[in-house]
C-alpha cells in the first residue's frame, strides 16, 4: 500500500484518453463519496474505501433518475466495494457499476488515477 | 335433487372452526350453508380479548381468513340473530324476520356471563366482560373513573381486572371462594397469586361475596361486601362465570341439562337428531359444560364429521381442562388431575414465596403423572402437559425445580414421545409438528400454536435452529448486543467494532449501510459527541451527514426546532423571509413546526446562518433522534387546563433534544384528558391530571398505530423527567434497529409490567446508570448547525460539486404549483439508462 501524501491529485476519465481533475485525494472521507461535474455536463461519484482504494461512477440514480450516488454510504460484501443509494437504497458495485439488486441495471464506470 | 342446507346458529370461534372443519372435508361444496351471528362482526379470538387493550384492533383478533366465505361460499349475516327455530317446519327465523330453512341446523350460541342478582347490578357502570362491545363500553367508561372492581376471581374475572389496571384504575377483585381462580389451581397456587397480584398494587378480597352494588343518581359509587364491609368504586364488571346460551333450544323443546346446556350424544346430536349443538351451549354426553375453547373445537370436528356422514370415531366424550394463561403478566397453568381428586395419589410441591413460584404435581403411586398446577413459572407446562398419564423420563423432583437448582437433566422436548400432543387447541402432535420447517408453516399447515398459544415455545424447540438473526452481513448481533459491546468494551470507532466482532468474512471491510449508520447511532448515543468529525462522518445517513433530509430529486429541507410548538412572531417572520429570499416551498408539519423545501446542498450553510442567527437550531428531522414534543396551549389559556403543557413540552423538548435512537423519537403534552395534543400515540406521551402529570409510553400513529399504554401516574415534574430519563436510555439500550419504542414494547419480554418493574422498580439495577448517560447527553448537548457554520472545515462538504464549488447542481430544479414550487421530475428522466455498460 503506498502512503498519501497531501499532494495527490485524484483525476477520471470521462471519455477515453481524456483525464479531469476531481479533488485532492486527502479530500475524500474513507467510506464516503463527492460529486464531481464533468465537462459535457454529466456528473460522477467518486468514492475511497477503507484500504485507499478510489472508484468513480457515473452520479445518477437509475431509479429516480437524481444525481444522488455520491451522497450514499460506502459498504463491502463479500469483499467487493458497493455504494447504496440514498434514496431507496439499491447498492452498485463500485467496480462494475452494476446493481446488486437488479441484473438489468447498471451505471457507468470512469478509471481514476491518482497523480 | 335440491342441495341441503346447513345454518350455523352462532359465528364465535367454535362455529368458525365447525365452518373450517366442513370445507376441510368438502361439505362446502355440496351443500348450502348459512351463518346467523349475533355479533356485528365476524368471529373474533374472545381468548385473547384483553389484547385489545395492548394495541391489537379487532381486526387483528378475526378469526376468519380473508375471502373465506366467498371462497366456500357461504352467506353469512353479522348482526341478525335467530330468534326463533320452529323444528317441525324445519325453519329459523331471524331477528330481521329472514326466515330460513334447514335440513341440518347447528347451534353454536356460546354462554352469556352470569351476572348475580344483587341489587343495583343495572345500575350505570356495572359491565360484563365477554364481547368486544363489552371491552369498547368499559375503556369508555373508565375515562371518567378512577377505581373499579371485578366481581369474580376466576379466570376471567383476573383477566378483566388485568384489563382496568391497564386502563390505569385502581382495580379491586372480589372472590367469594377463600382462594383466586378456584377451580384451576389449589391453595398453595392460589396463594403464590394472591402474592404476585397483590404485589402489582391490585387488591384482593376473597372469601367474601357482594352483596349489593350501590349507587348515587343511577351511577355506581360503591359496594356492599358479605363481610359488612363496603368498598368505593366508580365501576363494577361482573366475571362471576358463564352460563350456556340454550334458551332458543328451551323455545323449541329440545332437552337441556337440569342446571342449563343442550343436552347432545357422543356426535354432538341433540334430542332432534336434525339439530346439533356445539361449543359452551352444550352439554356433553359426560354430563359437563365445558367453557374453554379446545373441547368446543373438538366438538366442531366431531359434528362436521357426523354431518359429513364420515365414520363416528370415538365422537365427543369429554375433555382435557388442561390450561395455560398468562394472567396480569403472571403464568399459571393447571393440567390433568390438578387437585389429586384420585385416590392413592402424591403430591410434589416446589414453592418460592420470594419470586411468588408455586408448582405442584401429582404423581400415581406407581409414579405416573396425573396432572398438576404451575403458579408464576408455568415453562414447564408444554412439555408436562403432553406427559400426563406417562412415567415421565425423569423423576418429578427434578421436573418441579428450577433449572440450575439441582435439576441435572434438562428434560427438553426431544423427550416426548411422537404421539404427544402439543397443541391441545388444535389437538396436533409431535409427529406433525416435525413435518413442517419454520413456526409460521406450522401455523398455516396445522393450526397449532394459533389457539391459546402456550405451545408456541415447545414448537419453537422442536423446529430446526432459527435463523440467523444478525444485525446485517457484516454483523452476527442485533443492536442491542452491538450497544452492550460497545458500551462495556468501551469500543469508539465503527472499524474497531466491525473488525473485532464482526462476521469472520466482513472483517477487515467496509461495513454497509444497514450497520455503518446502526452503529453510527450507537456511538452517537454513547459518547454524545459531535456526529460528523473523524470516522462518525462516514457513518451517517445522507440525511444526517448533510443535516438535512433529502427528497426524491436531491433537494433537501429543512426543520428548525420550535420546541413545543411555541414561536414567537419575529421567529416566525425569520422563517417567512428566509424562505422567500431562498425560494423554498413551505408546509406546517404535524409535530407543529415548519418544513422548508427545495434547497439545494450548497444553500444549506446560508439558510441555516440566517436561522441560528435569528436564534433557531437543528430540529434533527434528519436524524434517528427526538423529533417535536407537542403540545396544547395547556392550563395557561384553556379554561379546561389543568397543567401548563406548553412549558412542560418545551422543558422535554430541550431536554432530549439531539438524542440518537434506534428510531425517531415522538411525543407531546396534554393539559387534560381532552388530549388534544394526542400524547397517547407518541413513543412517550404526557397528560396532565389534577395531581400532576401520567405517563404513557408506546404510542404510535403511522401505517400500524398503537395507542400508548400507561406507565405511571400523578408524577411531579421532577418524576416525570426522571422516568422518562430511564425509559428513553433502557429503550436506546434494548431495541433492534429501527424498531420504535411500540413494537420493542410489543416485543419486550414481560411486556408493560417488565417495563415499569425496570425503570419505576429498579429491578435490575440500572436505573443509576440509565440516569447517568442521560445527564452526560443533556450536558453534552450542542446544536450541530451552529457547530457546523463554526469551523469551515465541517463547511467544506456542503457543495454540490467536489470539482466546481461554486456551481449549483442543474438537475435540481423547480416548477410553480399554487403559488410555490415543486421539484421538476422531467429533467430526472433524461438520460435514463443510456451509457449503462460496464466497462
Amino acid at each position: 500500500m503506498t502512503t498519501m501524501t497531501t499532494t495527490t491529485t485524484l483525476e477520471l476519465s470521462p471519455s477515453p484518453g481524456s483525464w479531469v481533475a476531481v479533488c485532492e485525494e486527502a479530500r475524500l472521507i474513507p467510506g464516503r463519496g463527492v460529486a464531481a461535474l464533468l465537462p459535457d455536463g454529466r456528473q460522477a461519484a467518486v468514492f475511497r474505501d477503507r484500504s485507499g482504494r478510489t472508484y468513480a461512477i457515473d452520479n445518477r440514480d437509475p431509479f429516480t433518475g437524481a444525481q444522488v450516488l455520491s451522497r450514499g454510504l460506502v459498504g463491502s460484501a463479500g469483499g467487493r466495494a458497493f455504494v447504496a443509494s440514498p434514496l431507496l437504497k439499491q447498492r452498485f458495485d463500485l467496480e462494475t457499476g452494476r446493481c446488486l439488486d437488479d441484473d438489468e441495471v447498471a451505471v457507468a464506470v470512469y478509471p481514476v488515477r491518482s497523480i | 335433487m335440491t342441495t341441503p342446507t346447513i345454518v350455523l346458529v352462532g359465528h364465535g370461534m367454535v362455529g368458525q372452526r365447525f365452518l373450517e372443519a366442513l370445507a376441510d372435508r368438502g361439505v362446502t361444496g355440496r351443500a348450502r350453508i348459512v351463518v346467523l351471528c349475533e355479533e356485528p362482526r365476524p368471529a373474533y379470538d374472545r381468548v385473547q380479548l384483553t389484547s385489545y387493550f395492548s394495541g391489537r384492533t379487532p381486526d387483528d383478533l378475526s378469526m376468519v381468513e380473508a375471502g373465506f366465505m366467498e371462497k366456500h361460499g357461504i352467506e353469512l349475516y353479522v348482526g341478525d340473530p335467530a330468534e326463533t327455530i320452529d323444528r317441525e317446519a324445519r325453519t329459523v327465523t331471524a331477528r330481521s324476520g329472514r326466515v330460513l330453512a334447514y335440513d341440518t341446523l347447528v347451534l353454536a350460541t356460546g354462554s352469556y356471563p352470569f351476572v348475580p342478582p344483587v341489587p343495583g347490578k343495572d345500575a350505570r357502570g356495572c359491565f360484563v366482560y365477554r364481547t368486544i362491545e363489552d371491552l369498547l363500553a368499559i375503556e369508555e367508561y373508565a375515562r371518567t373513573a378512577t377505581t373499579g372492581a371485578v366481581v369474580g376471581g376466576g379466570l376471567l374475572g383476573l383477566e378483566a381486572a388485568g384489563a382496568l389496571k391497564g386502563l390505569g384504575l385502581d382495580t379491586h377483585v372480589v372472590e367469594f371462594a377463600p382462594r383466586l381462580m378456584p377451580v384451576q389451581v389449589d391453595e398453595g397456587g392460589g396463594a403464590a397469586l394472591l402474592r404476585t397480584i397483590e404485589k402489582m398494587g391490585l387488591t384482593v378480597h376473597t372469601g367474601t361475596g357482594t352483596q349489593e352494588v350501590v349507587t348515587a343518581d343511577g351511577a355506581v359509587s360503591g359496594m356492599k361486601l358479605s363481610d359488612g364491609s363496603e368498598l368505593a368504586t366508580d365501576m363494577v364488571v361482573f366475571s362471576a362465570g358463564v352460563r350456556p346460551r340454550d334458551q332458543l333450544a328451551r323455545d323449541c323443546g329440545l332437552d337441556v341439562g337440569e342446571r342449563g346446556g343442550i343436552a347432545v350424544d357422543e356426535l354432538c346430536r341433540t334430542s332432534d337428531p336434525a339439530v346439533f349443538a356445539i361449543g359452551e351451549c352444550a352439554l356433553a354426553s359426560d354430563g359437563r359444560v365445558y367453557g374453554l375453547v379446545a373441547p368446543g373445537y373438538e366438538m366442531a370436528q366431531t359434528a362436521a364429521a357426523a354431518i359429513a356422514g364420515e365414520g363416528a370415531g370415538d365422537g365427543f366424550t369429554g375433555a382435557d381442562m388442561s390450561t395455560k394463561l398468562k394472567l396480569l403478566g403472571v403464568d399459571v397453568a393447571s393440567f390433568g388431575d390438578a387437585h389429586g381428586t384420585a385416590g392413592d395419589c402424591l403430591d410434589v410441591v416446589y414453592s418460592d414465596s420470594r419470586s411468588g413460584v408455586y408448582k405442584k404435581l401429582v404423581v400415581s403411586a406407581d409414579g405416573v403423572l396425573l396432572g398438576g398446577v404451575l403458579v408464576g413459572d408455568a415453562e414447564q407446562y408444554g412439555l408436562l402437559r403432553p406427559l400426563t398419564g406417562t412415567v415421565p423420563p425423569v423423576s418429578p423432583e427434578q421436573l418441579v425445580l428450577p433449572a440450575g437448582a439441582g435439576a441435572p437433566v434438562a428434560l427438553g422436548p426431544s423427550a416426548l414421545p411422537d404421539d404427544a400432543v402439543i397443541c391441545s387447541c388444535h389437538n396436533v402432535t409431535k409427529h406433525a409438528i416435525g413435518q413442517c420447517e419454520s413456526l409460521a408453516e406450522v401455523k398455516k399447515c396445522t393450526k397449532a400454536g394459533t389457539g391459546c398459544g402456550s405451545c408456541v415455545k415447545v414448537i419453537e424447540k422442536l423446529l430446526p435452529a432459527p435463523t440467523d438473526e444478525g444485525l446485517c452481513g457484516c454483523f452476527s448481533y442485533t443492536r442491542s448486543e452491538l450497544y452492550e459491546i460497545a458500551r462495556t468494551l468501551r469500543l469508539t470507532s465503527f472499524a474497531a467494532l466491525l473488525d473485532s466482532h464482526g462476521r469472520e468474512e466482513a472483517r477487515g471491510g467496509e461495513g454497509c449501510e444497514v450497520c455503518k449508520p446502526t452503529v453510527g447511532s450507537i456511538l452517537a448515543s454513547l459518547n454524545n459527541g459531535y456526529i460528523l468529525d473523524g470516522e462518525q462522518a462516514s457513518l451517517q445517513d445522507t440525511n444526517d451527514h448533510f443535516l438535512a433530509n433529502m427528497q426524491r430529486n436531491g433537494s433537501y429541507s429543512v426543520v428548525p426546532r420550535i420546541p413545543g410548538g411555541e414561536i414567537t412572531p419575529d421567529k416566525l417572520i425569520v422563517i417567512g423571509e428566509v424562505a422567500r429570499d431562498f425560494g423554498l416551498y413551505t408546509k406546517i408539519t404535524g409535530g407543529q413546526r415548519i418544513d422548508l423545501f427545495g434547497a439545494r446542498v450548497d444553500q444549506l450553510p446560508s439558510i441555516w446562518t440566517r436561522l441560528v442567527d435569528a436564534g433557531f437550531e437543528s430540529g434533527h428531522a434528519y436524524g434517528k433522534a427526538l423529533r417535536t414534543v407537542k403540545s396544547c396551549v395547556g392550563q395557561t389559556w384553556c379554561r379546561y387546563g389543568v397543567q401548563d403543557s406548553v412549558r412542560m413540552a418545551i422543558r422535554l423538548e430541550l431536554r432530549y433534544r439531539g438524542l440518537r435512537a434506534p428510531h425517531k423519537l415522538k411525543s407531546a403534552v396534554s393539559g387534560c384528558a381532552r388530549e388534544c395534543a394526542e400524547a397517547q400515540s407518541k413513543d412517550f406521551g404526557i397528560i396532565a391530571t389534577a395531581n400532576g402529570w401520567n405517563l404513557y409510553v408506546g404510542g404510535n400513529g403511522g401505517a400500524t398505530p398503537r395507542h400508548a399504554d400507561l406507565l405511571a401516574q400523578d408524577l411531579s415534574d421532577a418524576e416525570l423527567v426522571r422516568l422518562i430519563d430511564r425509559f428513553l436510555m433502557f429503550y436506546i439500550r434494548t431495541a433492534d434497529r429501527l424498531e420504535r419504542t411500540s413494537t420493542w414494547l410489543e416485543r419486550l419480554e414481560g411486556g408493560l409490567d417488565h417495563l415499569r418493574d425496570v425503570v419505576v422498580h429498579d429491578s435490575l439495577g440500572l436505573c443509576d446508570e440509565l440516569e447517568a448517560l442521560m445527564a452526560a447527553h443533556v450536558a453534552g448537548y450542542r446544536d450541530e448547525w451552529a457547530e457546523t457554520l463554526d469551523d469551515p472545515e465541517r463547511l467544506r462538504r456542503f457543495v454540490s460539486f467536489v470539482n466546481a464549488p461554486g456551481a449549483p447542481d442543474p438537475s435540481v430544479r423547480f416548477v410553480p404549483e399554487r403559488d410555490q414550487i415543486k421539484p421538476d421530475l422531467t429533467i430526472l428522466t433524461i438520460g435514463t439508462l443510456e451509457g449503462a455498460t460496464s466497462r
